[in-house]
C-alpha cells in the first residue's frame, strides 16, 4: 500500500529479529474465536480515483450561489496567507506540545492567539480554545456552576436555539436547572448572545450589574467579526466571554472544524476549562512558552478536572490568529464597518417586508416576508441565490420569517440585484 | 523570538478592502467599543515571515519520526488535504441541513456522511455510528450520555457508577463524571491487564458500564474481554470501548464482536487525519443494537430519492451543532476509500509488526514494563536508568537532540518512569532502525556519563523550560 513502506524483505528481516515466523503470530493474544470473519467494506481505490470520487460527491453540493445564509456561521473573505501559513505541515502534522522545546511554534502561536482574544473581547485571560461556539456555552455554564456554587443556568432569548439544544443534551445527566429568561436571582449565570440569533445588537451592561448584585455571572456569547465595532464583553462587565470563532478564517465546511473561543477575568482563570499557554524561560534566560495551570485538566485531575476536554482546536486557533494579524487593527474594523453598512443598505431596499428586530442590527436581521419564507428561498435557489434561513424550520420564527446575513463579500451591485429578485418572488 | 505584537508599527497594514460602495453606517456610541481592538499592525511579508519562523520552531510528522504512544502519529496523506479543500465541501454552509428547502443542495455531503458512518460501524462491528462528536473526549462524553439514556429509559435508576481501569486515559473518568456518573477505578494486574476476579468483585448492581481501551494503554490485548462483556451484560451493565488504540486491531477483530456496546473512534489516530498541534480531531461514536435508538440526531438516512434527515426515536439530541468536524470526516473518508477492505487489514499488521520490532531491538537494553505480548506499542520503564540519575524525561529530551520526537513519557500512570513507543505502520525499517540506534546510544551514554543527558535538549530553539515559573508568574497574554 502507498502509505506503508514495509517490503516483504523488510517484513522477513523484522520477523527474524522478533523471533517469530509470521505476522499472524503477533496477534496470538487475541482469542481465535474473537477474530474477525468478514466485513462489508468496498475495495480500495488509487489516489487518482479517490480524488475523482470526492470531486464527484462535491459536485452534488451547491456552492457558489450568492448567499445570505448566516445564523451564526458566516461567509467572510479568508485571506490567501491564512491557508498558505496554516497549511505548513510543521504546524498541522504536529501534536499537542508535550515536548515544549520542539513545539515553540505551537505554544507561541497559542499565546499570541490568547492575547488576540483578550484584546478582541476586553477580557484578561483566554484559553487555547474549545471545540466550537455551542460546546463553549456548555463549558461556560459548568464553569459558572463551579465559581458561583449554584446549579441554576439562565438562558436568555438572544441565544442561538441550537446552542440551547446542545446545552440541554450535554447537561442531561447533571444536576442543573436550566431556565429561560434574564433573572439572575439564585442563578450561577445568565447566558446572553450579542448580536442575538435574530441579529439584534444590545448592551448588557445593566444586566451585568444585576447579575453581580445577585451573585451570578454574566456569560456573553459574541460574534468575533462584530467585535470590530461592538462594545466588548469586557466593557459590559461580563465574567466569561465565549464565541463561535468560525468567522475568523475558518471555511464554512458544513459544520466544522470550527473554533470555540473562551476568555474570562483573572479571578476565574483557575476554574476555566481547556489548555492555557503561558510565558516562561529556559536556563539561559531565553523566552519560551509552555502549557500551564495543567492541574485543572483531565490528564492530571481525572474525575476532578474542570472538564473532560483534552485537545483544543489549535490549528483553527492558529488560523484565527493569522486572520486577525493580516486584517490588523484598522482592517478588522473596516471589515466590521463594511458588513454593517452593506447590511443596512440591503435593509433599506426591503420595504416590502417587515424587519422584526426591536433594536439596531449588525450584519444580520430578521425579515417577515409577505409569503412563506421557505417557498421564497426555494424559488430563489433556482436563480442562484441562497436568500437566507427560513426561521420556522428551526423553530425560531413564523412561517414567513427569513434571517438574512450580509458580509463584506457582497457588492452593492449584488445587493441591488438580490433586493429586486427577493421583492419579485416574495410579492408574487 | 519576538511576539507578533512586538513587531507592530502604527499605520502599517497587510490587507485592505475595496472602497466601501454603499454609504458608511455606524451604530450608537453606547453599543460600540471605545477603541479599536489592538490587533497587530504589520505588513503581509512580515506576517508571513513571523508564522514561517514559528513553523520552523515546530516539529511535525512531516519532519521526523513521532513515536508518541497512545497517539498514533501516522503519516497524514496529502490526498486527504486535497479532498477537504474541495470547494464543494469546504464552502458548504451548515445551515443547509437546517431546512428541508436546501436538501437537494447538500446531497453529496449527506452521501459521504451516510457512507462513512456505515463503514465506521462496519470496521468496528457496531450497528451504527454518528459523526457528531467533535473530538475523542467529546465522543466519550457522548458515549456515556448514551449509557445514561439507556439506563434511564430502562428504569435502572440505581446504576450510577462506571468502572474505569487505572491505566485509562484521564478523559475516561472525566467524561463519566460529566455524564453524571460516579467513577470507581479497577487496578491492573501485574501482567498489565484486568483480571476477571477483580472485575467480578467490583461488578455490583450499581454499575452502569465499564470503559475499556483494548489493547489497553499498556499495549496489551485484554484477554478476558469477552468474559468481562458476558459478566457485565448479565448485570445489564454496558461495555464502552475507548477507540484510542483501534489501530492495533483494525481488520483483525472488532469491538462489536468482542461484546462492546458503545465506543468512540479517533479519526485523527486510526484514520490518519492530521493532529493539528492538538486539534481539530474528530470522535464519532459507534453503538450496538441496544443503544441505536438513543444516538445523537438528526441523522442522515437514505430514502428512494436520496438522503434526508431523521431523529432517532429516543435520541439524546444534538451533541454538535451539525455533523461534527465534517472536513475532518472528509479526510478520513478519503483515507478509507484508498485503503479499502483489504488495505485496512495491512494497517494493524504493520503497526503491530513495527512495535514488536522496536521491542525486540530494545528489550535487551531497556527494561520492559510487562512480560511482552505487545501489540501496536511497547512500554519500557527507565527505572534502571533512574538509579544512575537518568530519568525518562532525560531520555526523551536526548532523543530530541538526535532528531526524533520523543515517545510518550510518564503515561500511563501505572508504570514508573514510563516510556511508551508507538511507531505506527507508516514508518520504514530504516527509520525504525535509526530510532532504535539512537535509543541504544542514549542508554550507553546513560550508563557511562549520565550527566551528559541532563543538559538535553541543546539543539532545539530553547532548552528545558521553567514550568514552575510559568505557573507562578502567570503570563498568558500580551495585553
Amino acid at each position: 500500500m502507498s502509505w506503508i513502506p514495509t517490503t516483504d524483505a523488510d517484513q522477513q528481516a523484522m520477523l527474524s529479529t522478533i523471533g517469530v515466523d509470521t505476522v499472524e503470530a503477533l496477534f496470538a493474544t487475541i482469542p481465535a474465536a474473537l477474530r474477525m470473519q468478514s466485513w462489508d467494506i468496498p475495495p480500495g481505490m488509487s489516489e487518482m480515483s479517490v480524488r475523482n470520487h470526492i470531486a464527484d460527491l462535491a459536485s452534488r453540493n451547491t456552492v457558489g450561489h450568492t448567499s445570505f445564509l448566516g445564523g451564526g456561521y458566516y461567509d467572510h473573505y479568508i485571506p490567501a496567507a491564512v491557508d498558505a501559513l496554516s497549511g505548513r505541515s510543521e504546524f498541522y502534522t504536529a501534536y499537542t506540545p508535550y515536548q515544549p522545546e520542539t513545539s515553540q511554534g505551537t505554544l507561541q502561536s497559542i499565546y499570541e492567539y490568547q492575547s488576540a482574544i483578550c484584546r478582541l473581547t476586553g477580557m484578561e485571560f483566554a484559553n487555547a480554545s474549545l471545540y466550537d461556539g455551542g460546546t463553549a456555552v456548555f463549558e461556560a455554564a459548568t464553569m459558572s456552576v463551579r465559581i458561583a456554587r449554584r446549579n441554576k443556568i439562565v438562558v436568555h432569548s438572544s441565544i442561538n436555539p441550537t446552542y440551547k439544544a446542545m446545552l440541554l443534551t450535554h447537561a442531561a445527566n447533571l444536576d442543573l436547572e436550566i431556565v429561560d429568561g434574564d433573572d439572575p436571582e439564585g442563578a450561577a449565570c445568565v447566558i446572553v448572545q450579542n448580536p442575538s440569533f435574530h441579529g439584534t445588537v444590545a448592551d448588557f451592561t445593566e444586566l451585568s450589574a444585576r447579575c453581580h448584585a445577585a451573585g451570578a455571572l454574566l456569560v456573553v456569547s459574541c460574534y468575533p467579526v462584530a467585535l470590530g465595532m461592538l462594545k466588548t464583553p469586557g466593557e459590559m462587565g461580563a465574567d466569561i466571554a465565549i464565541a463561535e470563532g468560525q468567522s475568523l478564517g475558518m471555511p464554512l465546511g458544513f459544520g466544522g472544524p470550527y473554533l470555540g473561543i473562551m476568555a474570562t477575568r483573572k479571578e476565574h482563570v483557575r476554574k476555566m476549562p481547556g489548555r492555557i499557554a503561558g510565558e516562561t524561560q529556559d536556563a539561559q534566560g531565553r523566552r519560551g512558552f509552555v502549557l500551564t495551570l495543567q492541574a485543572r485538566e483531565q490528564h492530571i485531575r481525572r474525575t476532578k478536572a474542570m472538564s473532560n476536554i483534552c485537545s483544543n482546536q489549535a490549528l483553527c486557533a492558529l488560523r484565527a490568529l493569522i486572520h486577525l494579524s493580516l486584517w490588523g487593527k484598522e482592517g478588522f474594523k473596516d471589515v466590521a464597518v463594511a458588513c454593517h453598512s452593506k447590511a443596512e443598505y440591503l435593509k433599506s431596499k426591503l420595504h416590502f417586508g417587515t424587519v422584526l428586530n426591536e433594536g439596531p442590527t449588525f450584519n444580520e436581521f430578521t425579515l417577515r416576508l409577505p409569503r412563506n419564507a421557505a417557498e421564497v428561498v426555494a424559488e430563489l435557489l433556482d436563480e442562484g441565490y441562497v436568500a437566507g434561513l427560513p426561521l420556522a424550520d428551526m423553530g425560531a420564527g413564523e412561517a414567513n420569517d427569513l434571517l438574512i446575513a450580509v458580509t463584506e463579500k457582497h457588492s452593492r451591485e449584488a445587493l441591488d440585484a438580490f433586493a429586486t429578485a427577493l421583492e419579485r418572488v416574495a410579492c408574487n | 523570538m519576538q511576539l507578533i505584537y512586538e513587531k507592530s508599527q502604527p499605520g502599517r497594514r497587510a490587507l485592505t478592502l475595496d472602497a466601501l460602495d454603499v454609504p458608511t453606517c455606524t451604530l450608537p456610541d453606547d453599543l460600540c467599543r471605545a477603541e479599536a481592538a489592538a490587533l497587530p499592525e504589520i505588513a503581509e511579508i512580515d506576517v508571513v515571515r513571523h508564522f514561517t519562523h514559528l513553523s520552523q520552531r515546530n516539529v511535525g510528522i512531516d519532519d521526523t519520526f513521532y513515536p508518541l504512544g497512545s497517539c498514533t502519529m501516522k503519516y497524514n496523506p496529502k490526498i486527504a488535504e486535497v479532498a477537504a479543500a474541495e470547494p464543494g465541501m469546504a464552502q458548504l454552509h451548515p445551515h443547509f441541513s437546517s431546512s428541508p428547502v436546501f436538501e437537494a443542495n447538500c446531497q453529496g455531503a449527506y452521501a459521504l456522511i451516510h457512507e462513512l458512518e456505515r463503514e465506521l460501524a462496519e470496521v468496528a462491528g457496531m450497528k451504527a455510528a454518528s459523526l457528531q462528536p467533535i473530538a475523542g473526549a467529546h465522543g466519550e462524553l457522548t458515549g456515556t450520555l448514551l449509557i445514561a439514556a439507556y439506563h434511564r429509559d430502562k428504569g435502572n435508576t440505581h446504576k450510577d457508577t462506571i468502572i474505569v481501569p487505572d491505566s485509562a486515559h484521564g478523559t475516561n473518568p472525566a467524561s463519566a463524571v460529566m455524564a453524571g456518573f460516579k467513577v470507581v477505578e479497577i487496578p491492573s494486574d501485574k501482567d498489565g491487564t484486568i483480571h476477571l476476579d477483580a472485575f467480578e468483585a467490583m461488578l455490583t448492581d450499581n454499575v452502569a458500564a465499564i470503559m475499556l481501551t483494548c489493547p489497553n494503554t499498556h499495549g496489551l490485548f485484554e484477554k478476558d474481554v469477552a468474559k468481562i462483556a458476558k459478566l457485565a451484560h448479565s448485570k445489564d451493565a454496558l461495555l464502552y470501548y475507548d477507540g484510542a488504540n483501534l489501530n492495533a486491531i483494525v481488520g483483525q477483530c472488532r469491538p462489536g464482536d468482542l461484546g462492546f456496546d458503545v465506543m468512540h473512534y479517533n479519526l485523527h489516530k486510526t484514520f490518519a487525519t492530521p493532529h493539528g498541534m492538538g486539534g481539530p480531531g474528530c470522535g464519532p461514536v459507534g453503538v450496538s443494537e441496544r443503544l441505536l435508538p438513543y444516538l445523537p440526531g438528526p441523522r442522515v438516512v437514505k430514502n428512494e430519492e436520496g438522503y434526508t434527515l431523521a431523529m432517532p426515536e429516543k435520541s439524546i439530541g444534538r451533541i454538535a451543532a451539525f455533523f461534527g468536524n465534517f472536513l475532518i470526516a472528509v479526510r478520513a473518508y478519503a483515507y478509507l476509500r484508498h485503503y479499502g477492505s483489504e488495505g485496512l487489514k495491512e494497517i494493524s499488521r504493520n503497526a503491530v509488526l513495527h512495535a514488536n520490532y522496536i521491542y525486540a531491538r530494545l528489550k535487551g537494553t531497556y527494561k520492559s514494563a510487562f512480560p511482552g505480548n505487545y501489540m501496536h506499542e511497547c512500554i519500557f520503564t527507565a527505572t534502571p536508568q533512574a538509579a544512575t540519575g537518568v530519568h525518562a524525561i532525560d531520555i526523551a529530551k536526548s532523543l530530541l537532540d538526535r532528531g526524533f520526537h520523543a515517545p510518550t513519557i510518564y503515561f500511563p500512570l501505572t508504570v514508573k518512569e514510563c516510556i511508551m513507543i508507538e511507531p505506527t505502520e507508516t514508518e520504514s525499517k530504516e527509520t525504525l532502525d535509526a530510532f532504535c540506534d539512537a535509543m541504544l546510544e542514549i542508554a550507553k551514554v546513560a550508563a557511562e556519563n549520565p550527566d551528559a543527558l541532563h543538559a538535553a535538549p541543546e539543539t532545539t530553539p530553547v532548552g528545558r523550560l521553567d514550568e514552575v515559573r510559568a505557573a507562578r508568574d502567570l503570563n498568558c497574554a500580551c495585553l
